[in-house]
């Protein structure tokens, strides 16, 4: 995500941190620089004048060029002015008063609503709550049985009422259904609209005014031009109370992120970061920025690691790994869990200085060796793995041979499994050296 | 035709237009304040801010050499140019003849399903036998929504379930294909984003499939663009063209209000032939690219060479 645009910001602040001393025309030079690189990133240009000026006012202040770190003040007022055009605080969904709590999705064709329904339906579910999904789309082909198909994949509700072709009506029935059935969270998904099209507009409020929603969801392609400004802006109007971004998986600038919050006041609430139905994060302003400029996100790291992983399997392995009998068995499902958390190539990216890595490391180069490591393990029976020393010469033979891989491969996996004992090892003497270190794990 | 055109493209030409004279203003000048309001203007309906320079080092010299007298003679020059980019573009290559298969690809949400309904639609109007494959295997309800299409311009359409191996469905249903006598196959295939190298190889096992089959001239890529989209455009024609050659552009959601700008970044600077233009949500809203049309609906009669 974002990796142009991180590579770009990087060489300004690289160019500007070289001069040993930082003068006007110095700045002069970044802020254009800066400026060319906010374009290019599609961040409106209203928009770039703004922020331009402000960092500009700022930067240009006595203490900032007479400061010992010139650079390092410079890239803080930036990164100030960053956080600051993406909203600040973390905004989070609310929850209605009473039940259900009312979710409405809208947005351009295309943008990403059906598929965000299904991931936000996912993330509400798994966090206990129970779900109803309801298409108001009823002019695109097969927009309701994708839904339908969407919900039943994760294992959500769906409620239609066959025959209805009125989305006000249809909407005012799923909420009665959900408030029948005691549900905690309705979704509305509803059809894809052009923001010029007035009489599609007039729908949108008209279902918004009959069930009145706890929060009107915009969802805009990341991938969006100038256009996301004039989008958010038609939309706003009709009671747009945060903002969904889709498609931030890819290598776009994200420059609509930047742009949409300023222009509507509205903050971003949700990121839409891959294909698969968990690919959805709340957005962070300062943890984006942090990426955008390569700090990292490690806190969004860390809470992927808690949303993903068993804490019964964690604590398990925990004990295995202090009385030294972890195993092939648990490397393997250590390397299961790993793999839940996603892309490979995405962790990198959220830890800092290492998005630079992240484009030496091709997705499926990792997922493919892991994959490798995976086959190699599973072609040994459950004593092997138990005890990797009674595995010799023949047995290595067999095990390549059922993975379809070579004995060198099995060798070095033998090699590296015993180098992550010794690791272990010494990590647990370190451990009780240094207290408190057993609560990192 | 050309009125559909022009009112699609109305918001987007209105406030070009305005832009442009707004950035003129009253002032012969040439100086670095107009060239700078005339970026703005460009870079306000999407053209990239490296086609903008482009085009800004182009007006600025064109001006410096012509010294228009007034403000509406410099008004004119800047038209001018902006015209020559539009009808400098190459043509796309027309339909072999025998059997045609059509890939559509794009990114996810572009509109390729939709469009591929109305091309089927447009095509047997006049007068070809048309076919659809569903390689769209993996979203939810998207053969489903092929289908609907397929009926509606009652065209046969050949889909598997869901999951099955896109390439097999491009291979079943060229041999369809040929069995009932079609002239041309259009196959939809999943959005995916350029940046999936996994995906992109899925592309390129079907392409190949579809040229074994078929043969290579018989063989056309067309890759979906949405106009909303701003500076990714570029990413997407570049890493697809690394996957796949592709032959030509159809752009969809030109109507709207900043777009079309991307338009001149495609001609000037990618040098891509355009196919189709989508500007509107009726199957008769998909037009086929003219240059000198859409140049004369986007900047105006004032260019109009007759």
């Amino acid at each position: 995500m974002l990796d142009s645009f991180t590579e770009k910001l990087g060489g300004i602040f690289r160019k500007l941190g070289g001069k040993g001393r930082i003068t006007e025309s110095n700045v002069q030079e970044a802020l254009r620089e800066l400026r060319f690189t906010l374009l290019d990133a599609d961040v409106n240009f209203e928009v770039v004048k703004k922020f331009i000026a402000n960092v500009k006012e700022a930067a240009m202040g006595e203490e900032v060029l007479k400061s010992l770190t010139p650079h390092q003040q410079f890239f803080k007022i930036v990164k100030d002015n960053l956080i600051d055009m993406l909203g600040g605080e973390h905004a989070a969904l609310a929850t209605g008063p009473k039940k259900p709590t009312v979710y409405l999705l809208c947005g351009l064709q295309g943008s990403g609503k059906t598929t965000t329904c299904g991931k936000l339906a996912g993330q509400q579910s798994k966090k206990g709550k129970r779900v109803l999904a309801t298409p108001l789309d009823i002019y695109r082909p097969a927009a309701i049985e994708q839904l339908r198909i969407v919900a039943g994949k994760t294992g959500v509700s769906f409620f239609f009422p066959e025959g209805d072709n009125d989305p006000v009506s249809i909407a005012r029935k799923a909420v009665s259904h959900a408030e029948d059935n005691n549900y905690d969270l309705l979704l509305l998904d509803t059809a894809g609209r052009l923001h010029v099209d007035e009489k599609m507009m007039e729908e949108v409020r008209a279902i918004i005014s009959a069930v009145n929603p706890t929060e009107v969801l915009l969802v805009v392609d990341g991938m969006t031009g100038q256009d996301a400004v004039n989008i958010a802006t038609s939309f706003d109007p009709v009671g747009v109370t945060g903002i969904v971004l889709t498609k931030m998986d890819g290598d776009t600038r994200g420059g609509a992120a930047l742009s949409v919050k300023y222009a509507t006041g509205k903050p971003i609430k949700l990121i839409g970061t891959g294909e698969k139905f968990d690919a959805l994060e709340s957005f962070h302003p300062d943890r984006f920025v942090s990426r955008i400029l390569d700090m990292g996100d490690m806190l969004s790291l860390i809470e992927k690691v808690e949303a993903n992983l068993d804490e019964e399997d964690a604590r398990k392995l925990e004990k295995k790994l202090m009385s030294n009998k972890f195993d092939l068995e648990d490397f393997r499902n250590q390397i299961k869990q790993v793999r839940k958390l996603g892309p490979i190539a995405n962790l990198l990216g959220m830890i800092p200085g290492f998005s630079g890595l992240k484009k030496h490391v091709s997705d499926d180069m990792a997922e493919q060796q892991v994959g490798r490591i995976e086959a190699i393990i599973c072609s040994m029976t459950p004593d092997e793995r138990k005890n990797p020393g009674v595995i010799n010469a023949s047995r290595k033979r067999r095990i390549s041979k059922g993975s379809g891989t070579t004995v060198q491969e099995v060798n070095q996996l033998l090699k590296q499994f015993d180098m992550m004992k010794k690791m272990i090892t010494q990590m647990q003497k370190g451990a009780m050296r240094q207290p408190g270190f057993g609560k990192f794990r | 035709m050309f009125d559909r055109l022009k009112k699609g493209l109305k918001k987007t030409s209105d406030s070009l237009r305005h832009k442009i004279s707004a950035a003129i203003g009253r002032a012969v000048k040439i100086d670095d304040e107009f060239c700078e309001r005339l970026e703005e203007a460009l870079l306000l309906s999407d053209v990239g801010a490296s086609t903008a320079a482009l085009i800004v080092d182009e007006i600025k010299s064109k001006a410096m050499e012509k010294r228009p007298a007034d403000a509406e003679a410099l008004n004119a020059l800047v038209v001018d140019i902006l015209a020559e980019i539009l009808e400098s573009g190459a043509a796309a290559e027309p339909l072999a003849p025998g059997l045609n298969v059509v890939m559509m690809m794009g990114v996810n949400g572009s509109g390729k399903t939709t469009t591929i309904g109305k091309l089927a639609m447009r095509y047997k109007a006049e007068g070809r036998k048309v076919m659809l494959a569903a390689c769209d295997t993996f979203r939810a309800a998207a053969s489903e929504q092929l289908e609907i299409w397929a009926k509606r311009s009652d065209v046969p359409i050949i889909r598997q379930r869901e999951g099955a191996d896109p390439s097999a469905v491009m291979y079943d249903a060229i041999q369809a294909a040929r069995a009932r006598g079609a002239d041309l196959l259009i196959a939809d295939t999943a959005g995916r984003l350029h940046t999936q190298s996994n995906l992109m190889r899925e592309l390129q096992k079907i392409q190949r499939v579809a040229v074994e089959k078929a043969g290579v001239e018989n063989f056309r890529a067309w890759l979906v663009l949405d106009s909303t989209i701003g500076r990714n455009s570029y990413n997407q024609v570049q890493q697809f063209g690394q996957a796949v050659p592709v032959d030509a552009l159809v752009l969809t959601k030109m109507d709207g209000t900043a777009r079309g700008g991307v338009v001149f970044s495609i001609l000037k600077e990618w040098r891509m032939p355009i196919m189709f233009v989508g500007v509107g949500e009726k199957m008769e809203d998909l037009l086929p690219f003219n240059a000198s049309e859409f140049s004369r609906a986007l900047l105006g009669d004032a260019v109009d060479p007759a």
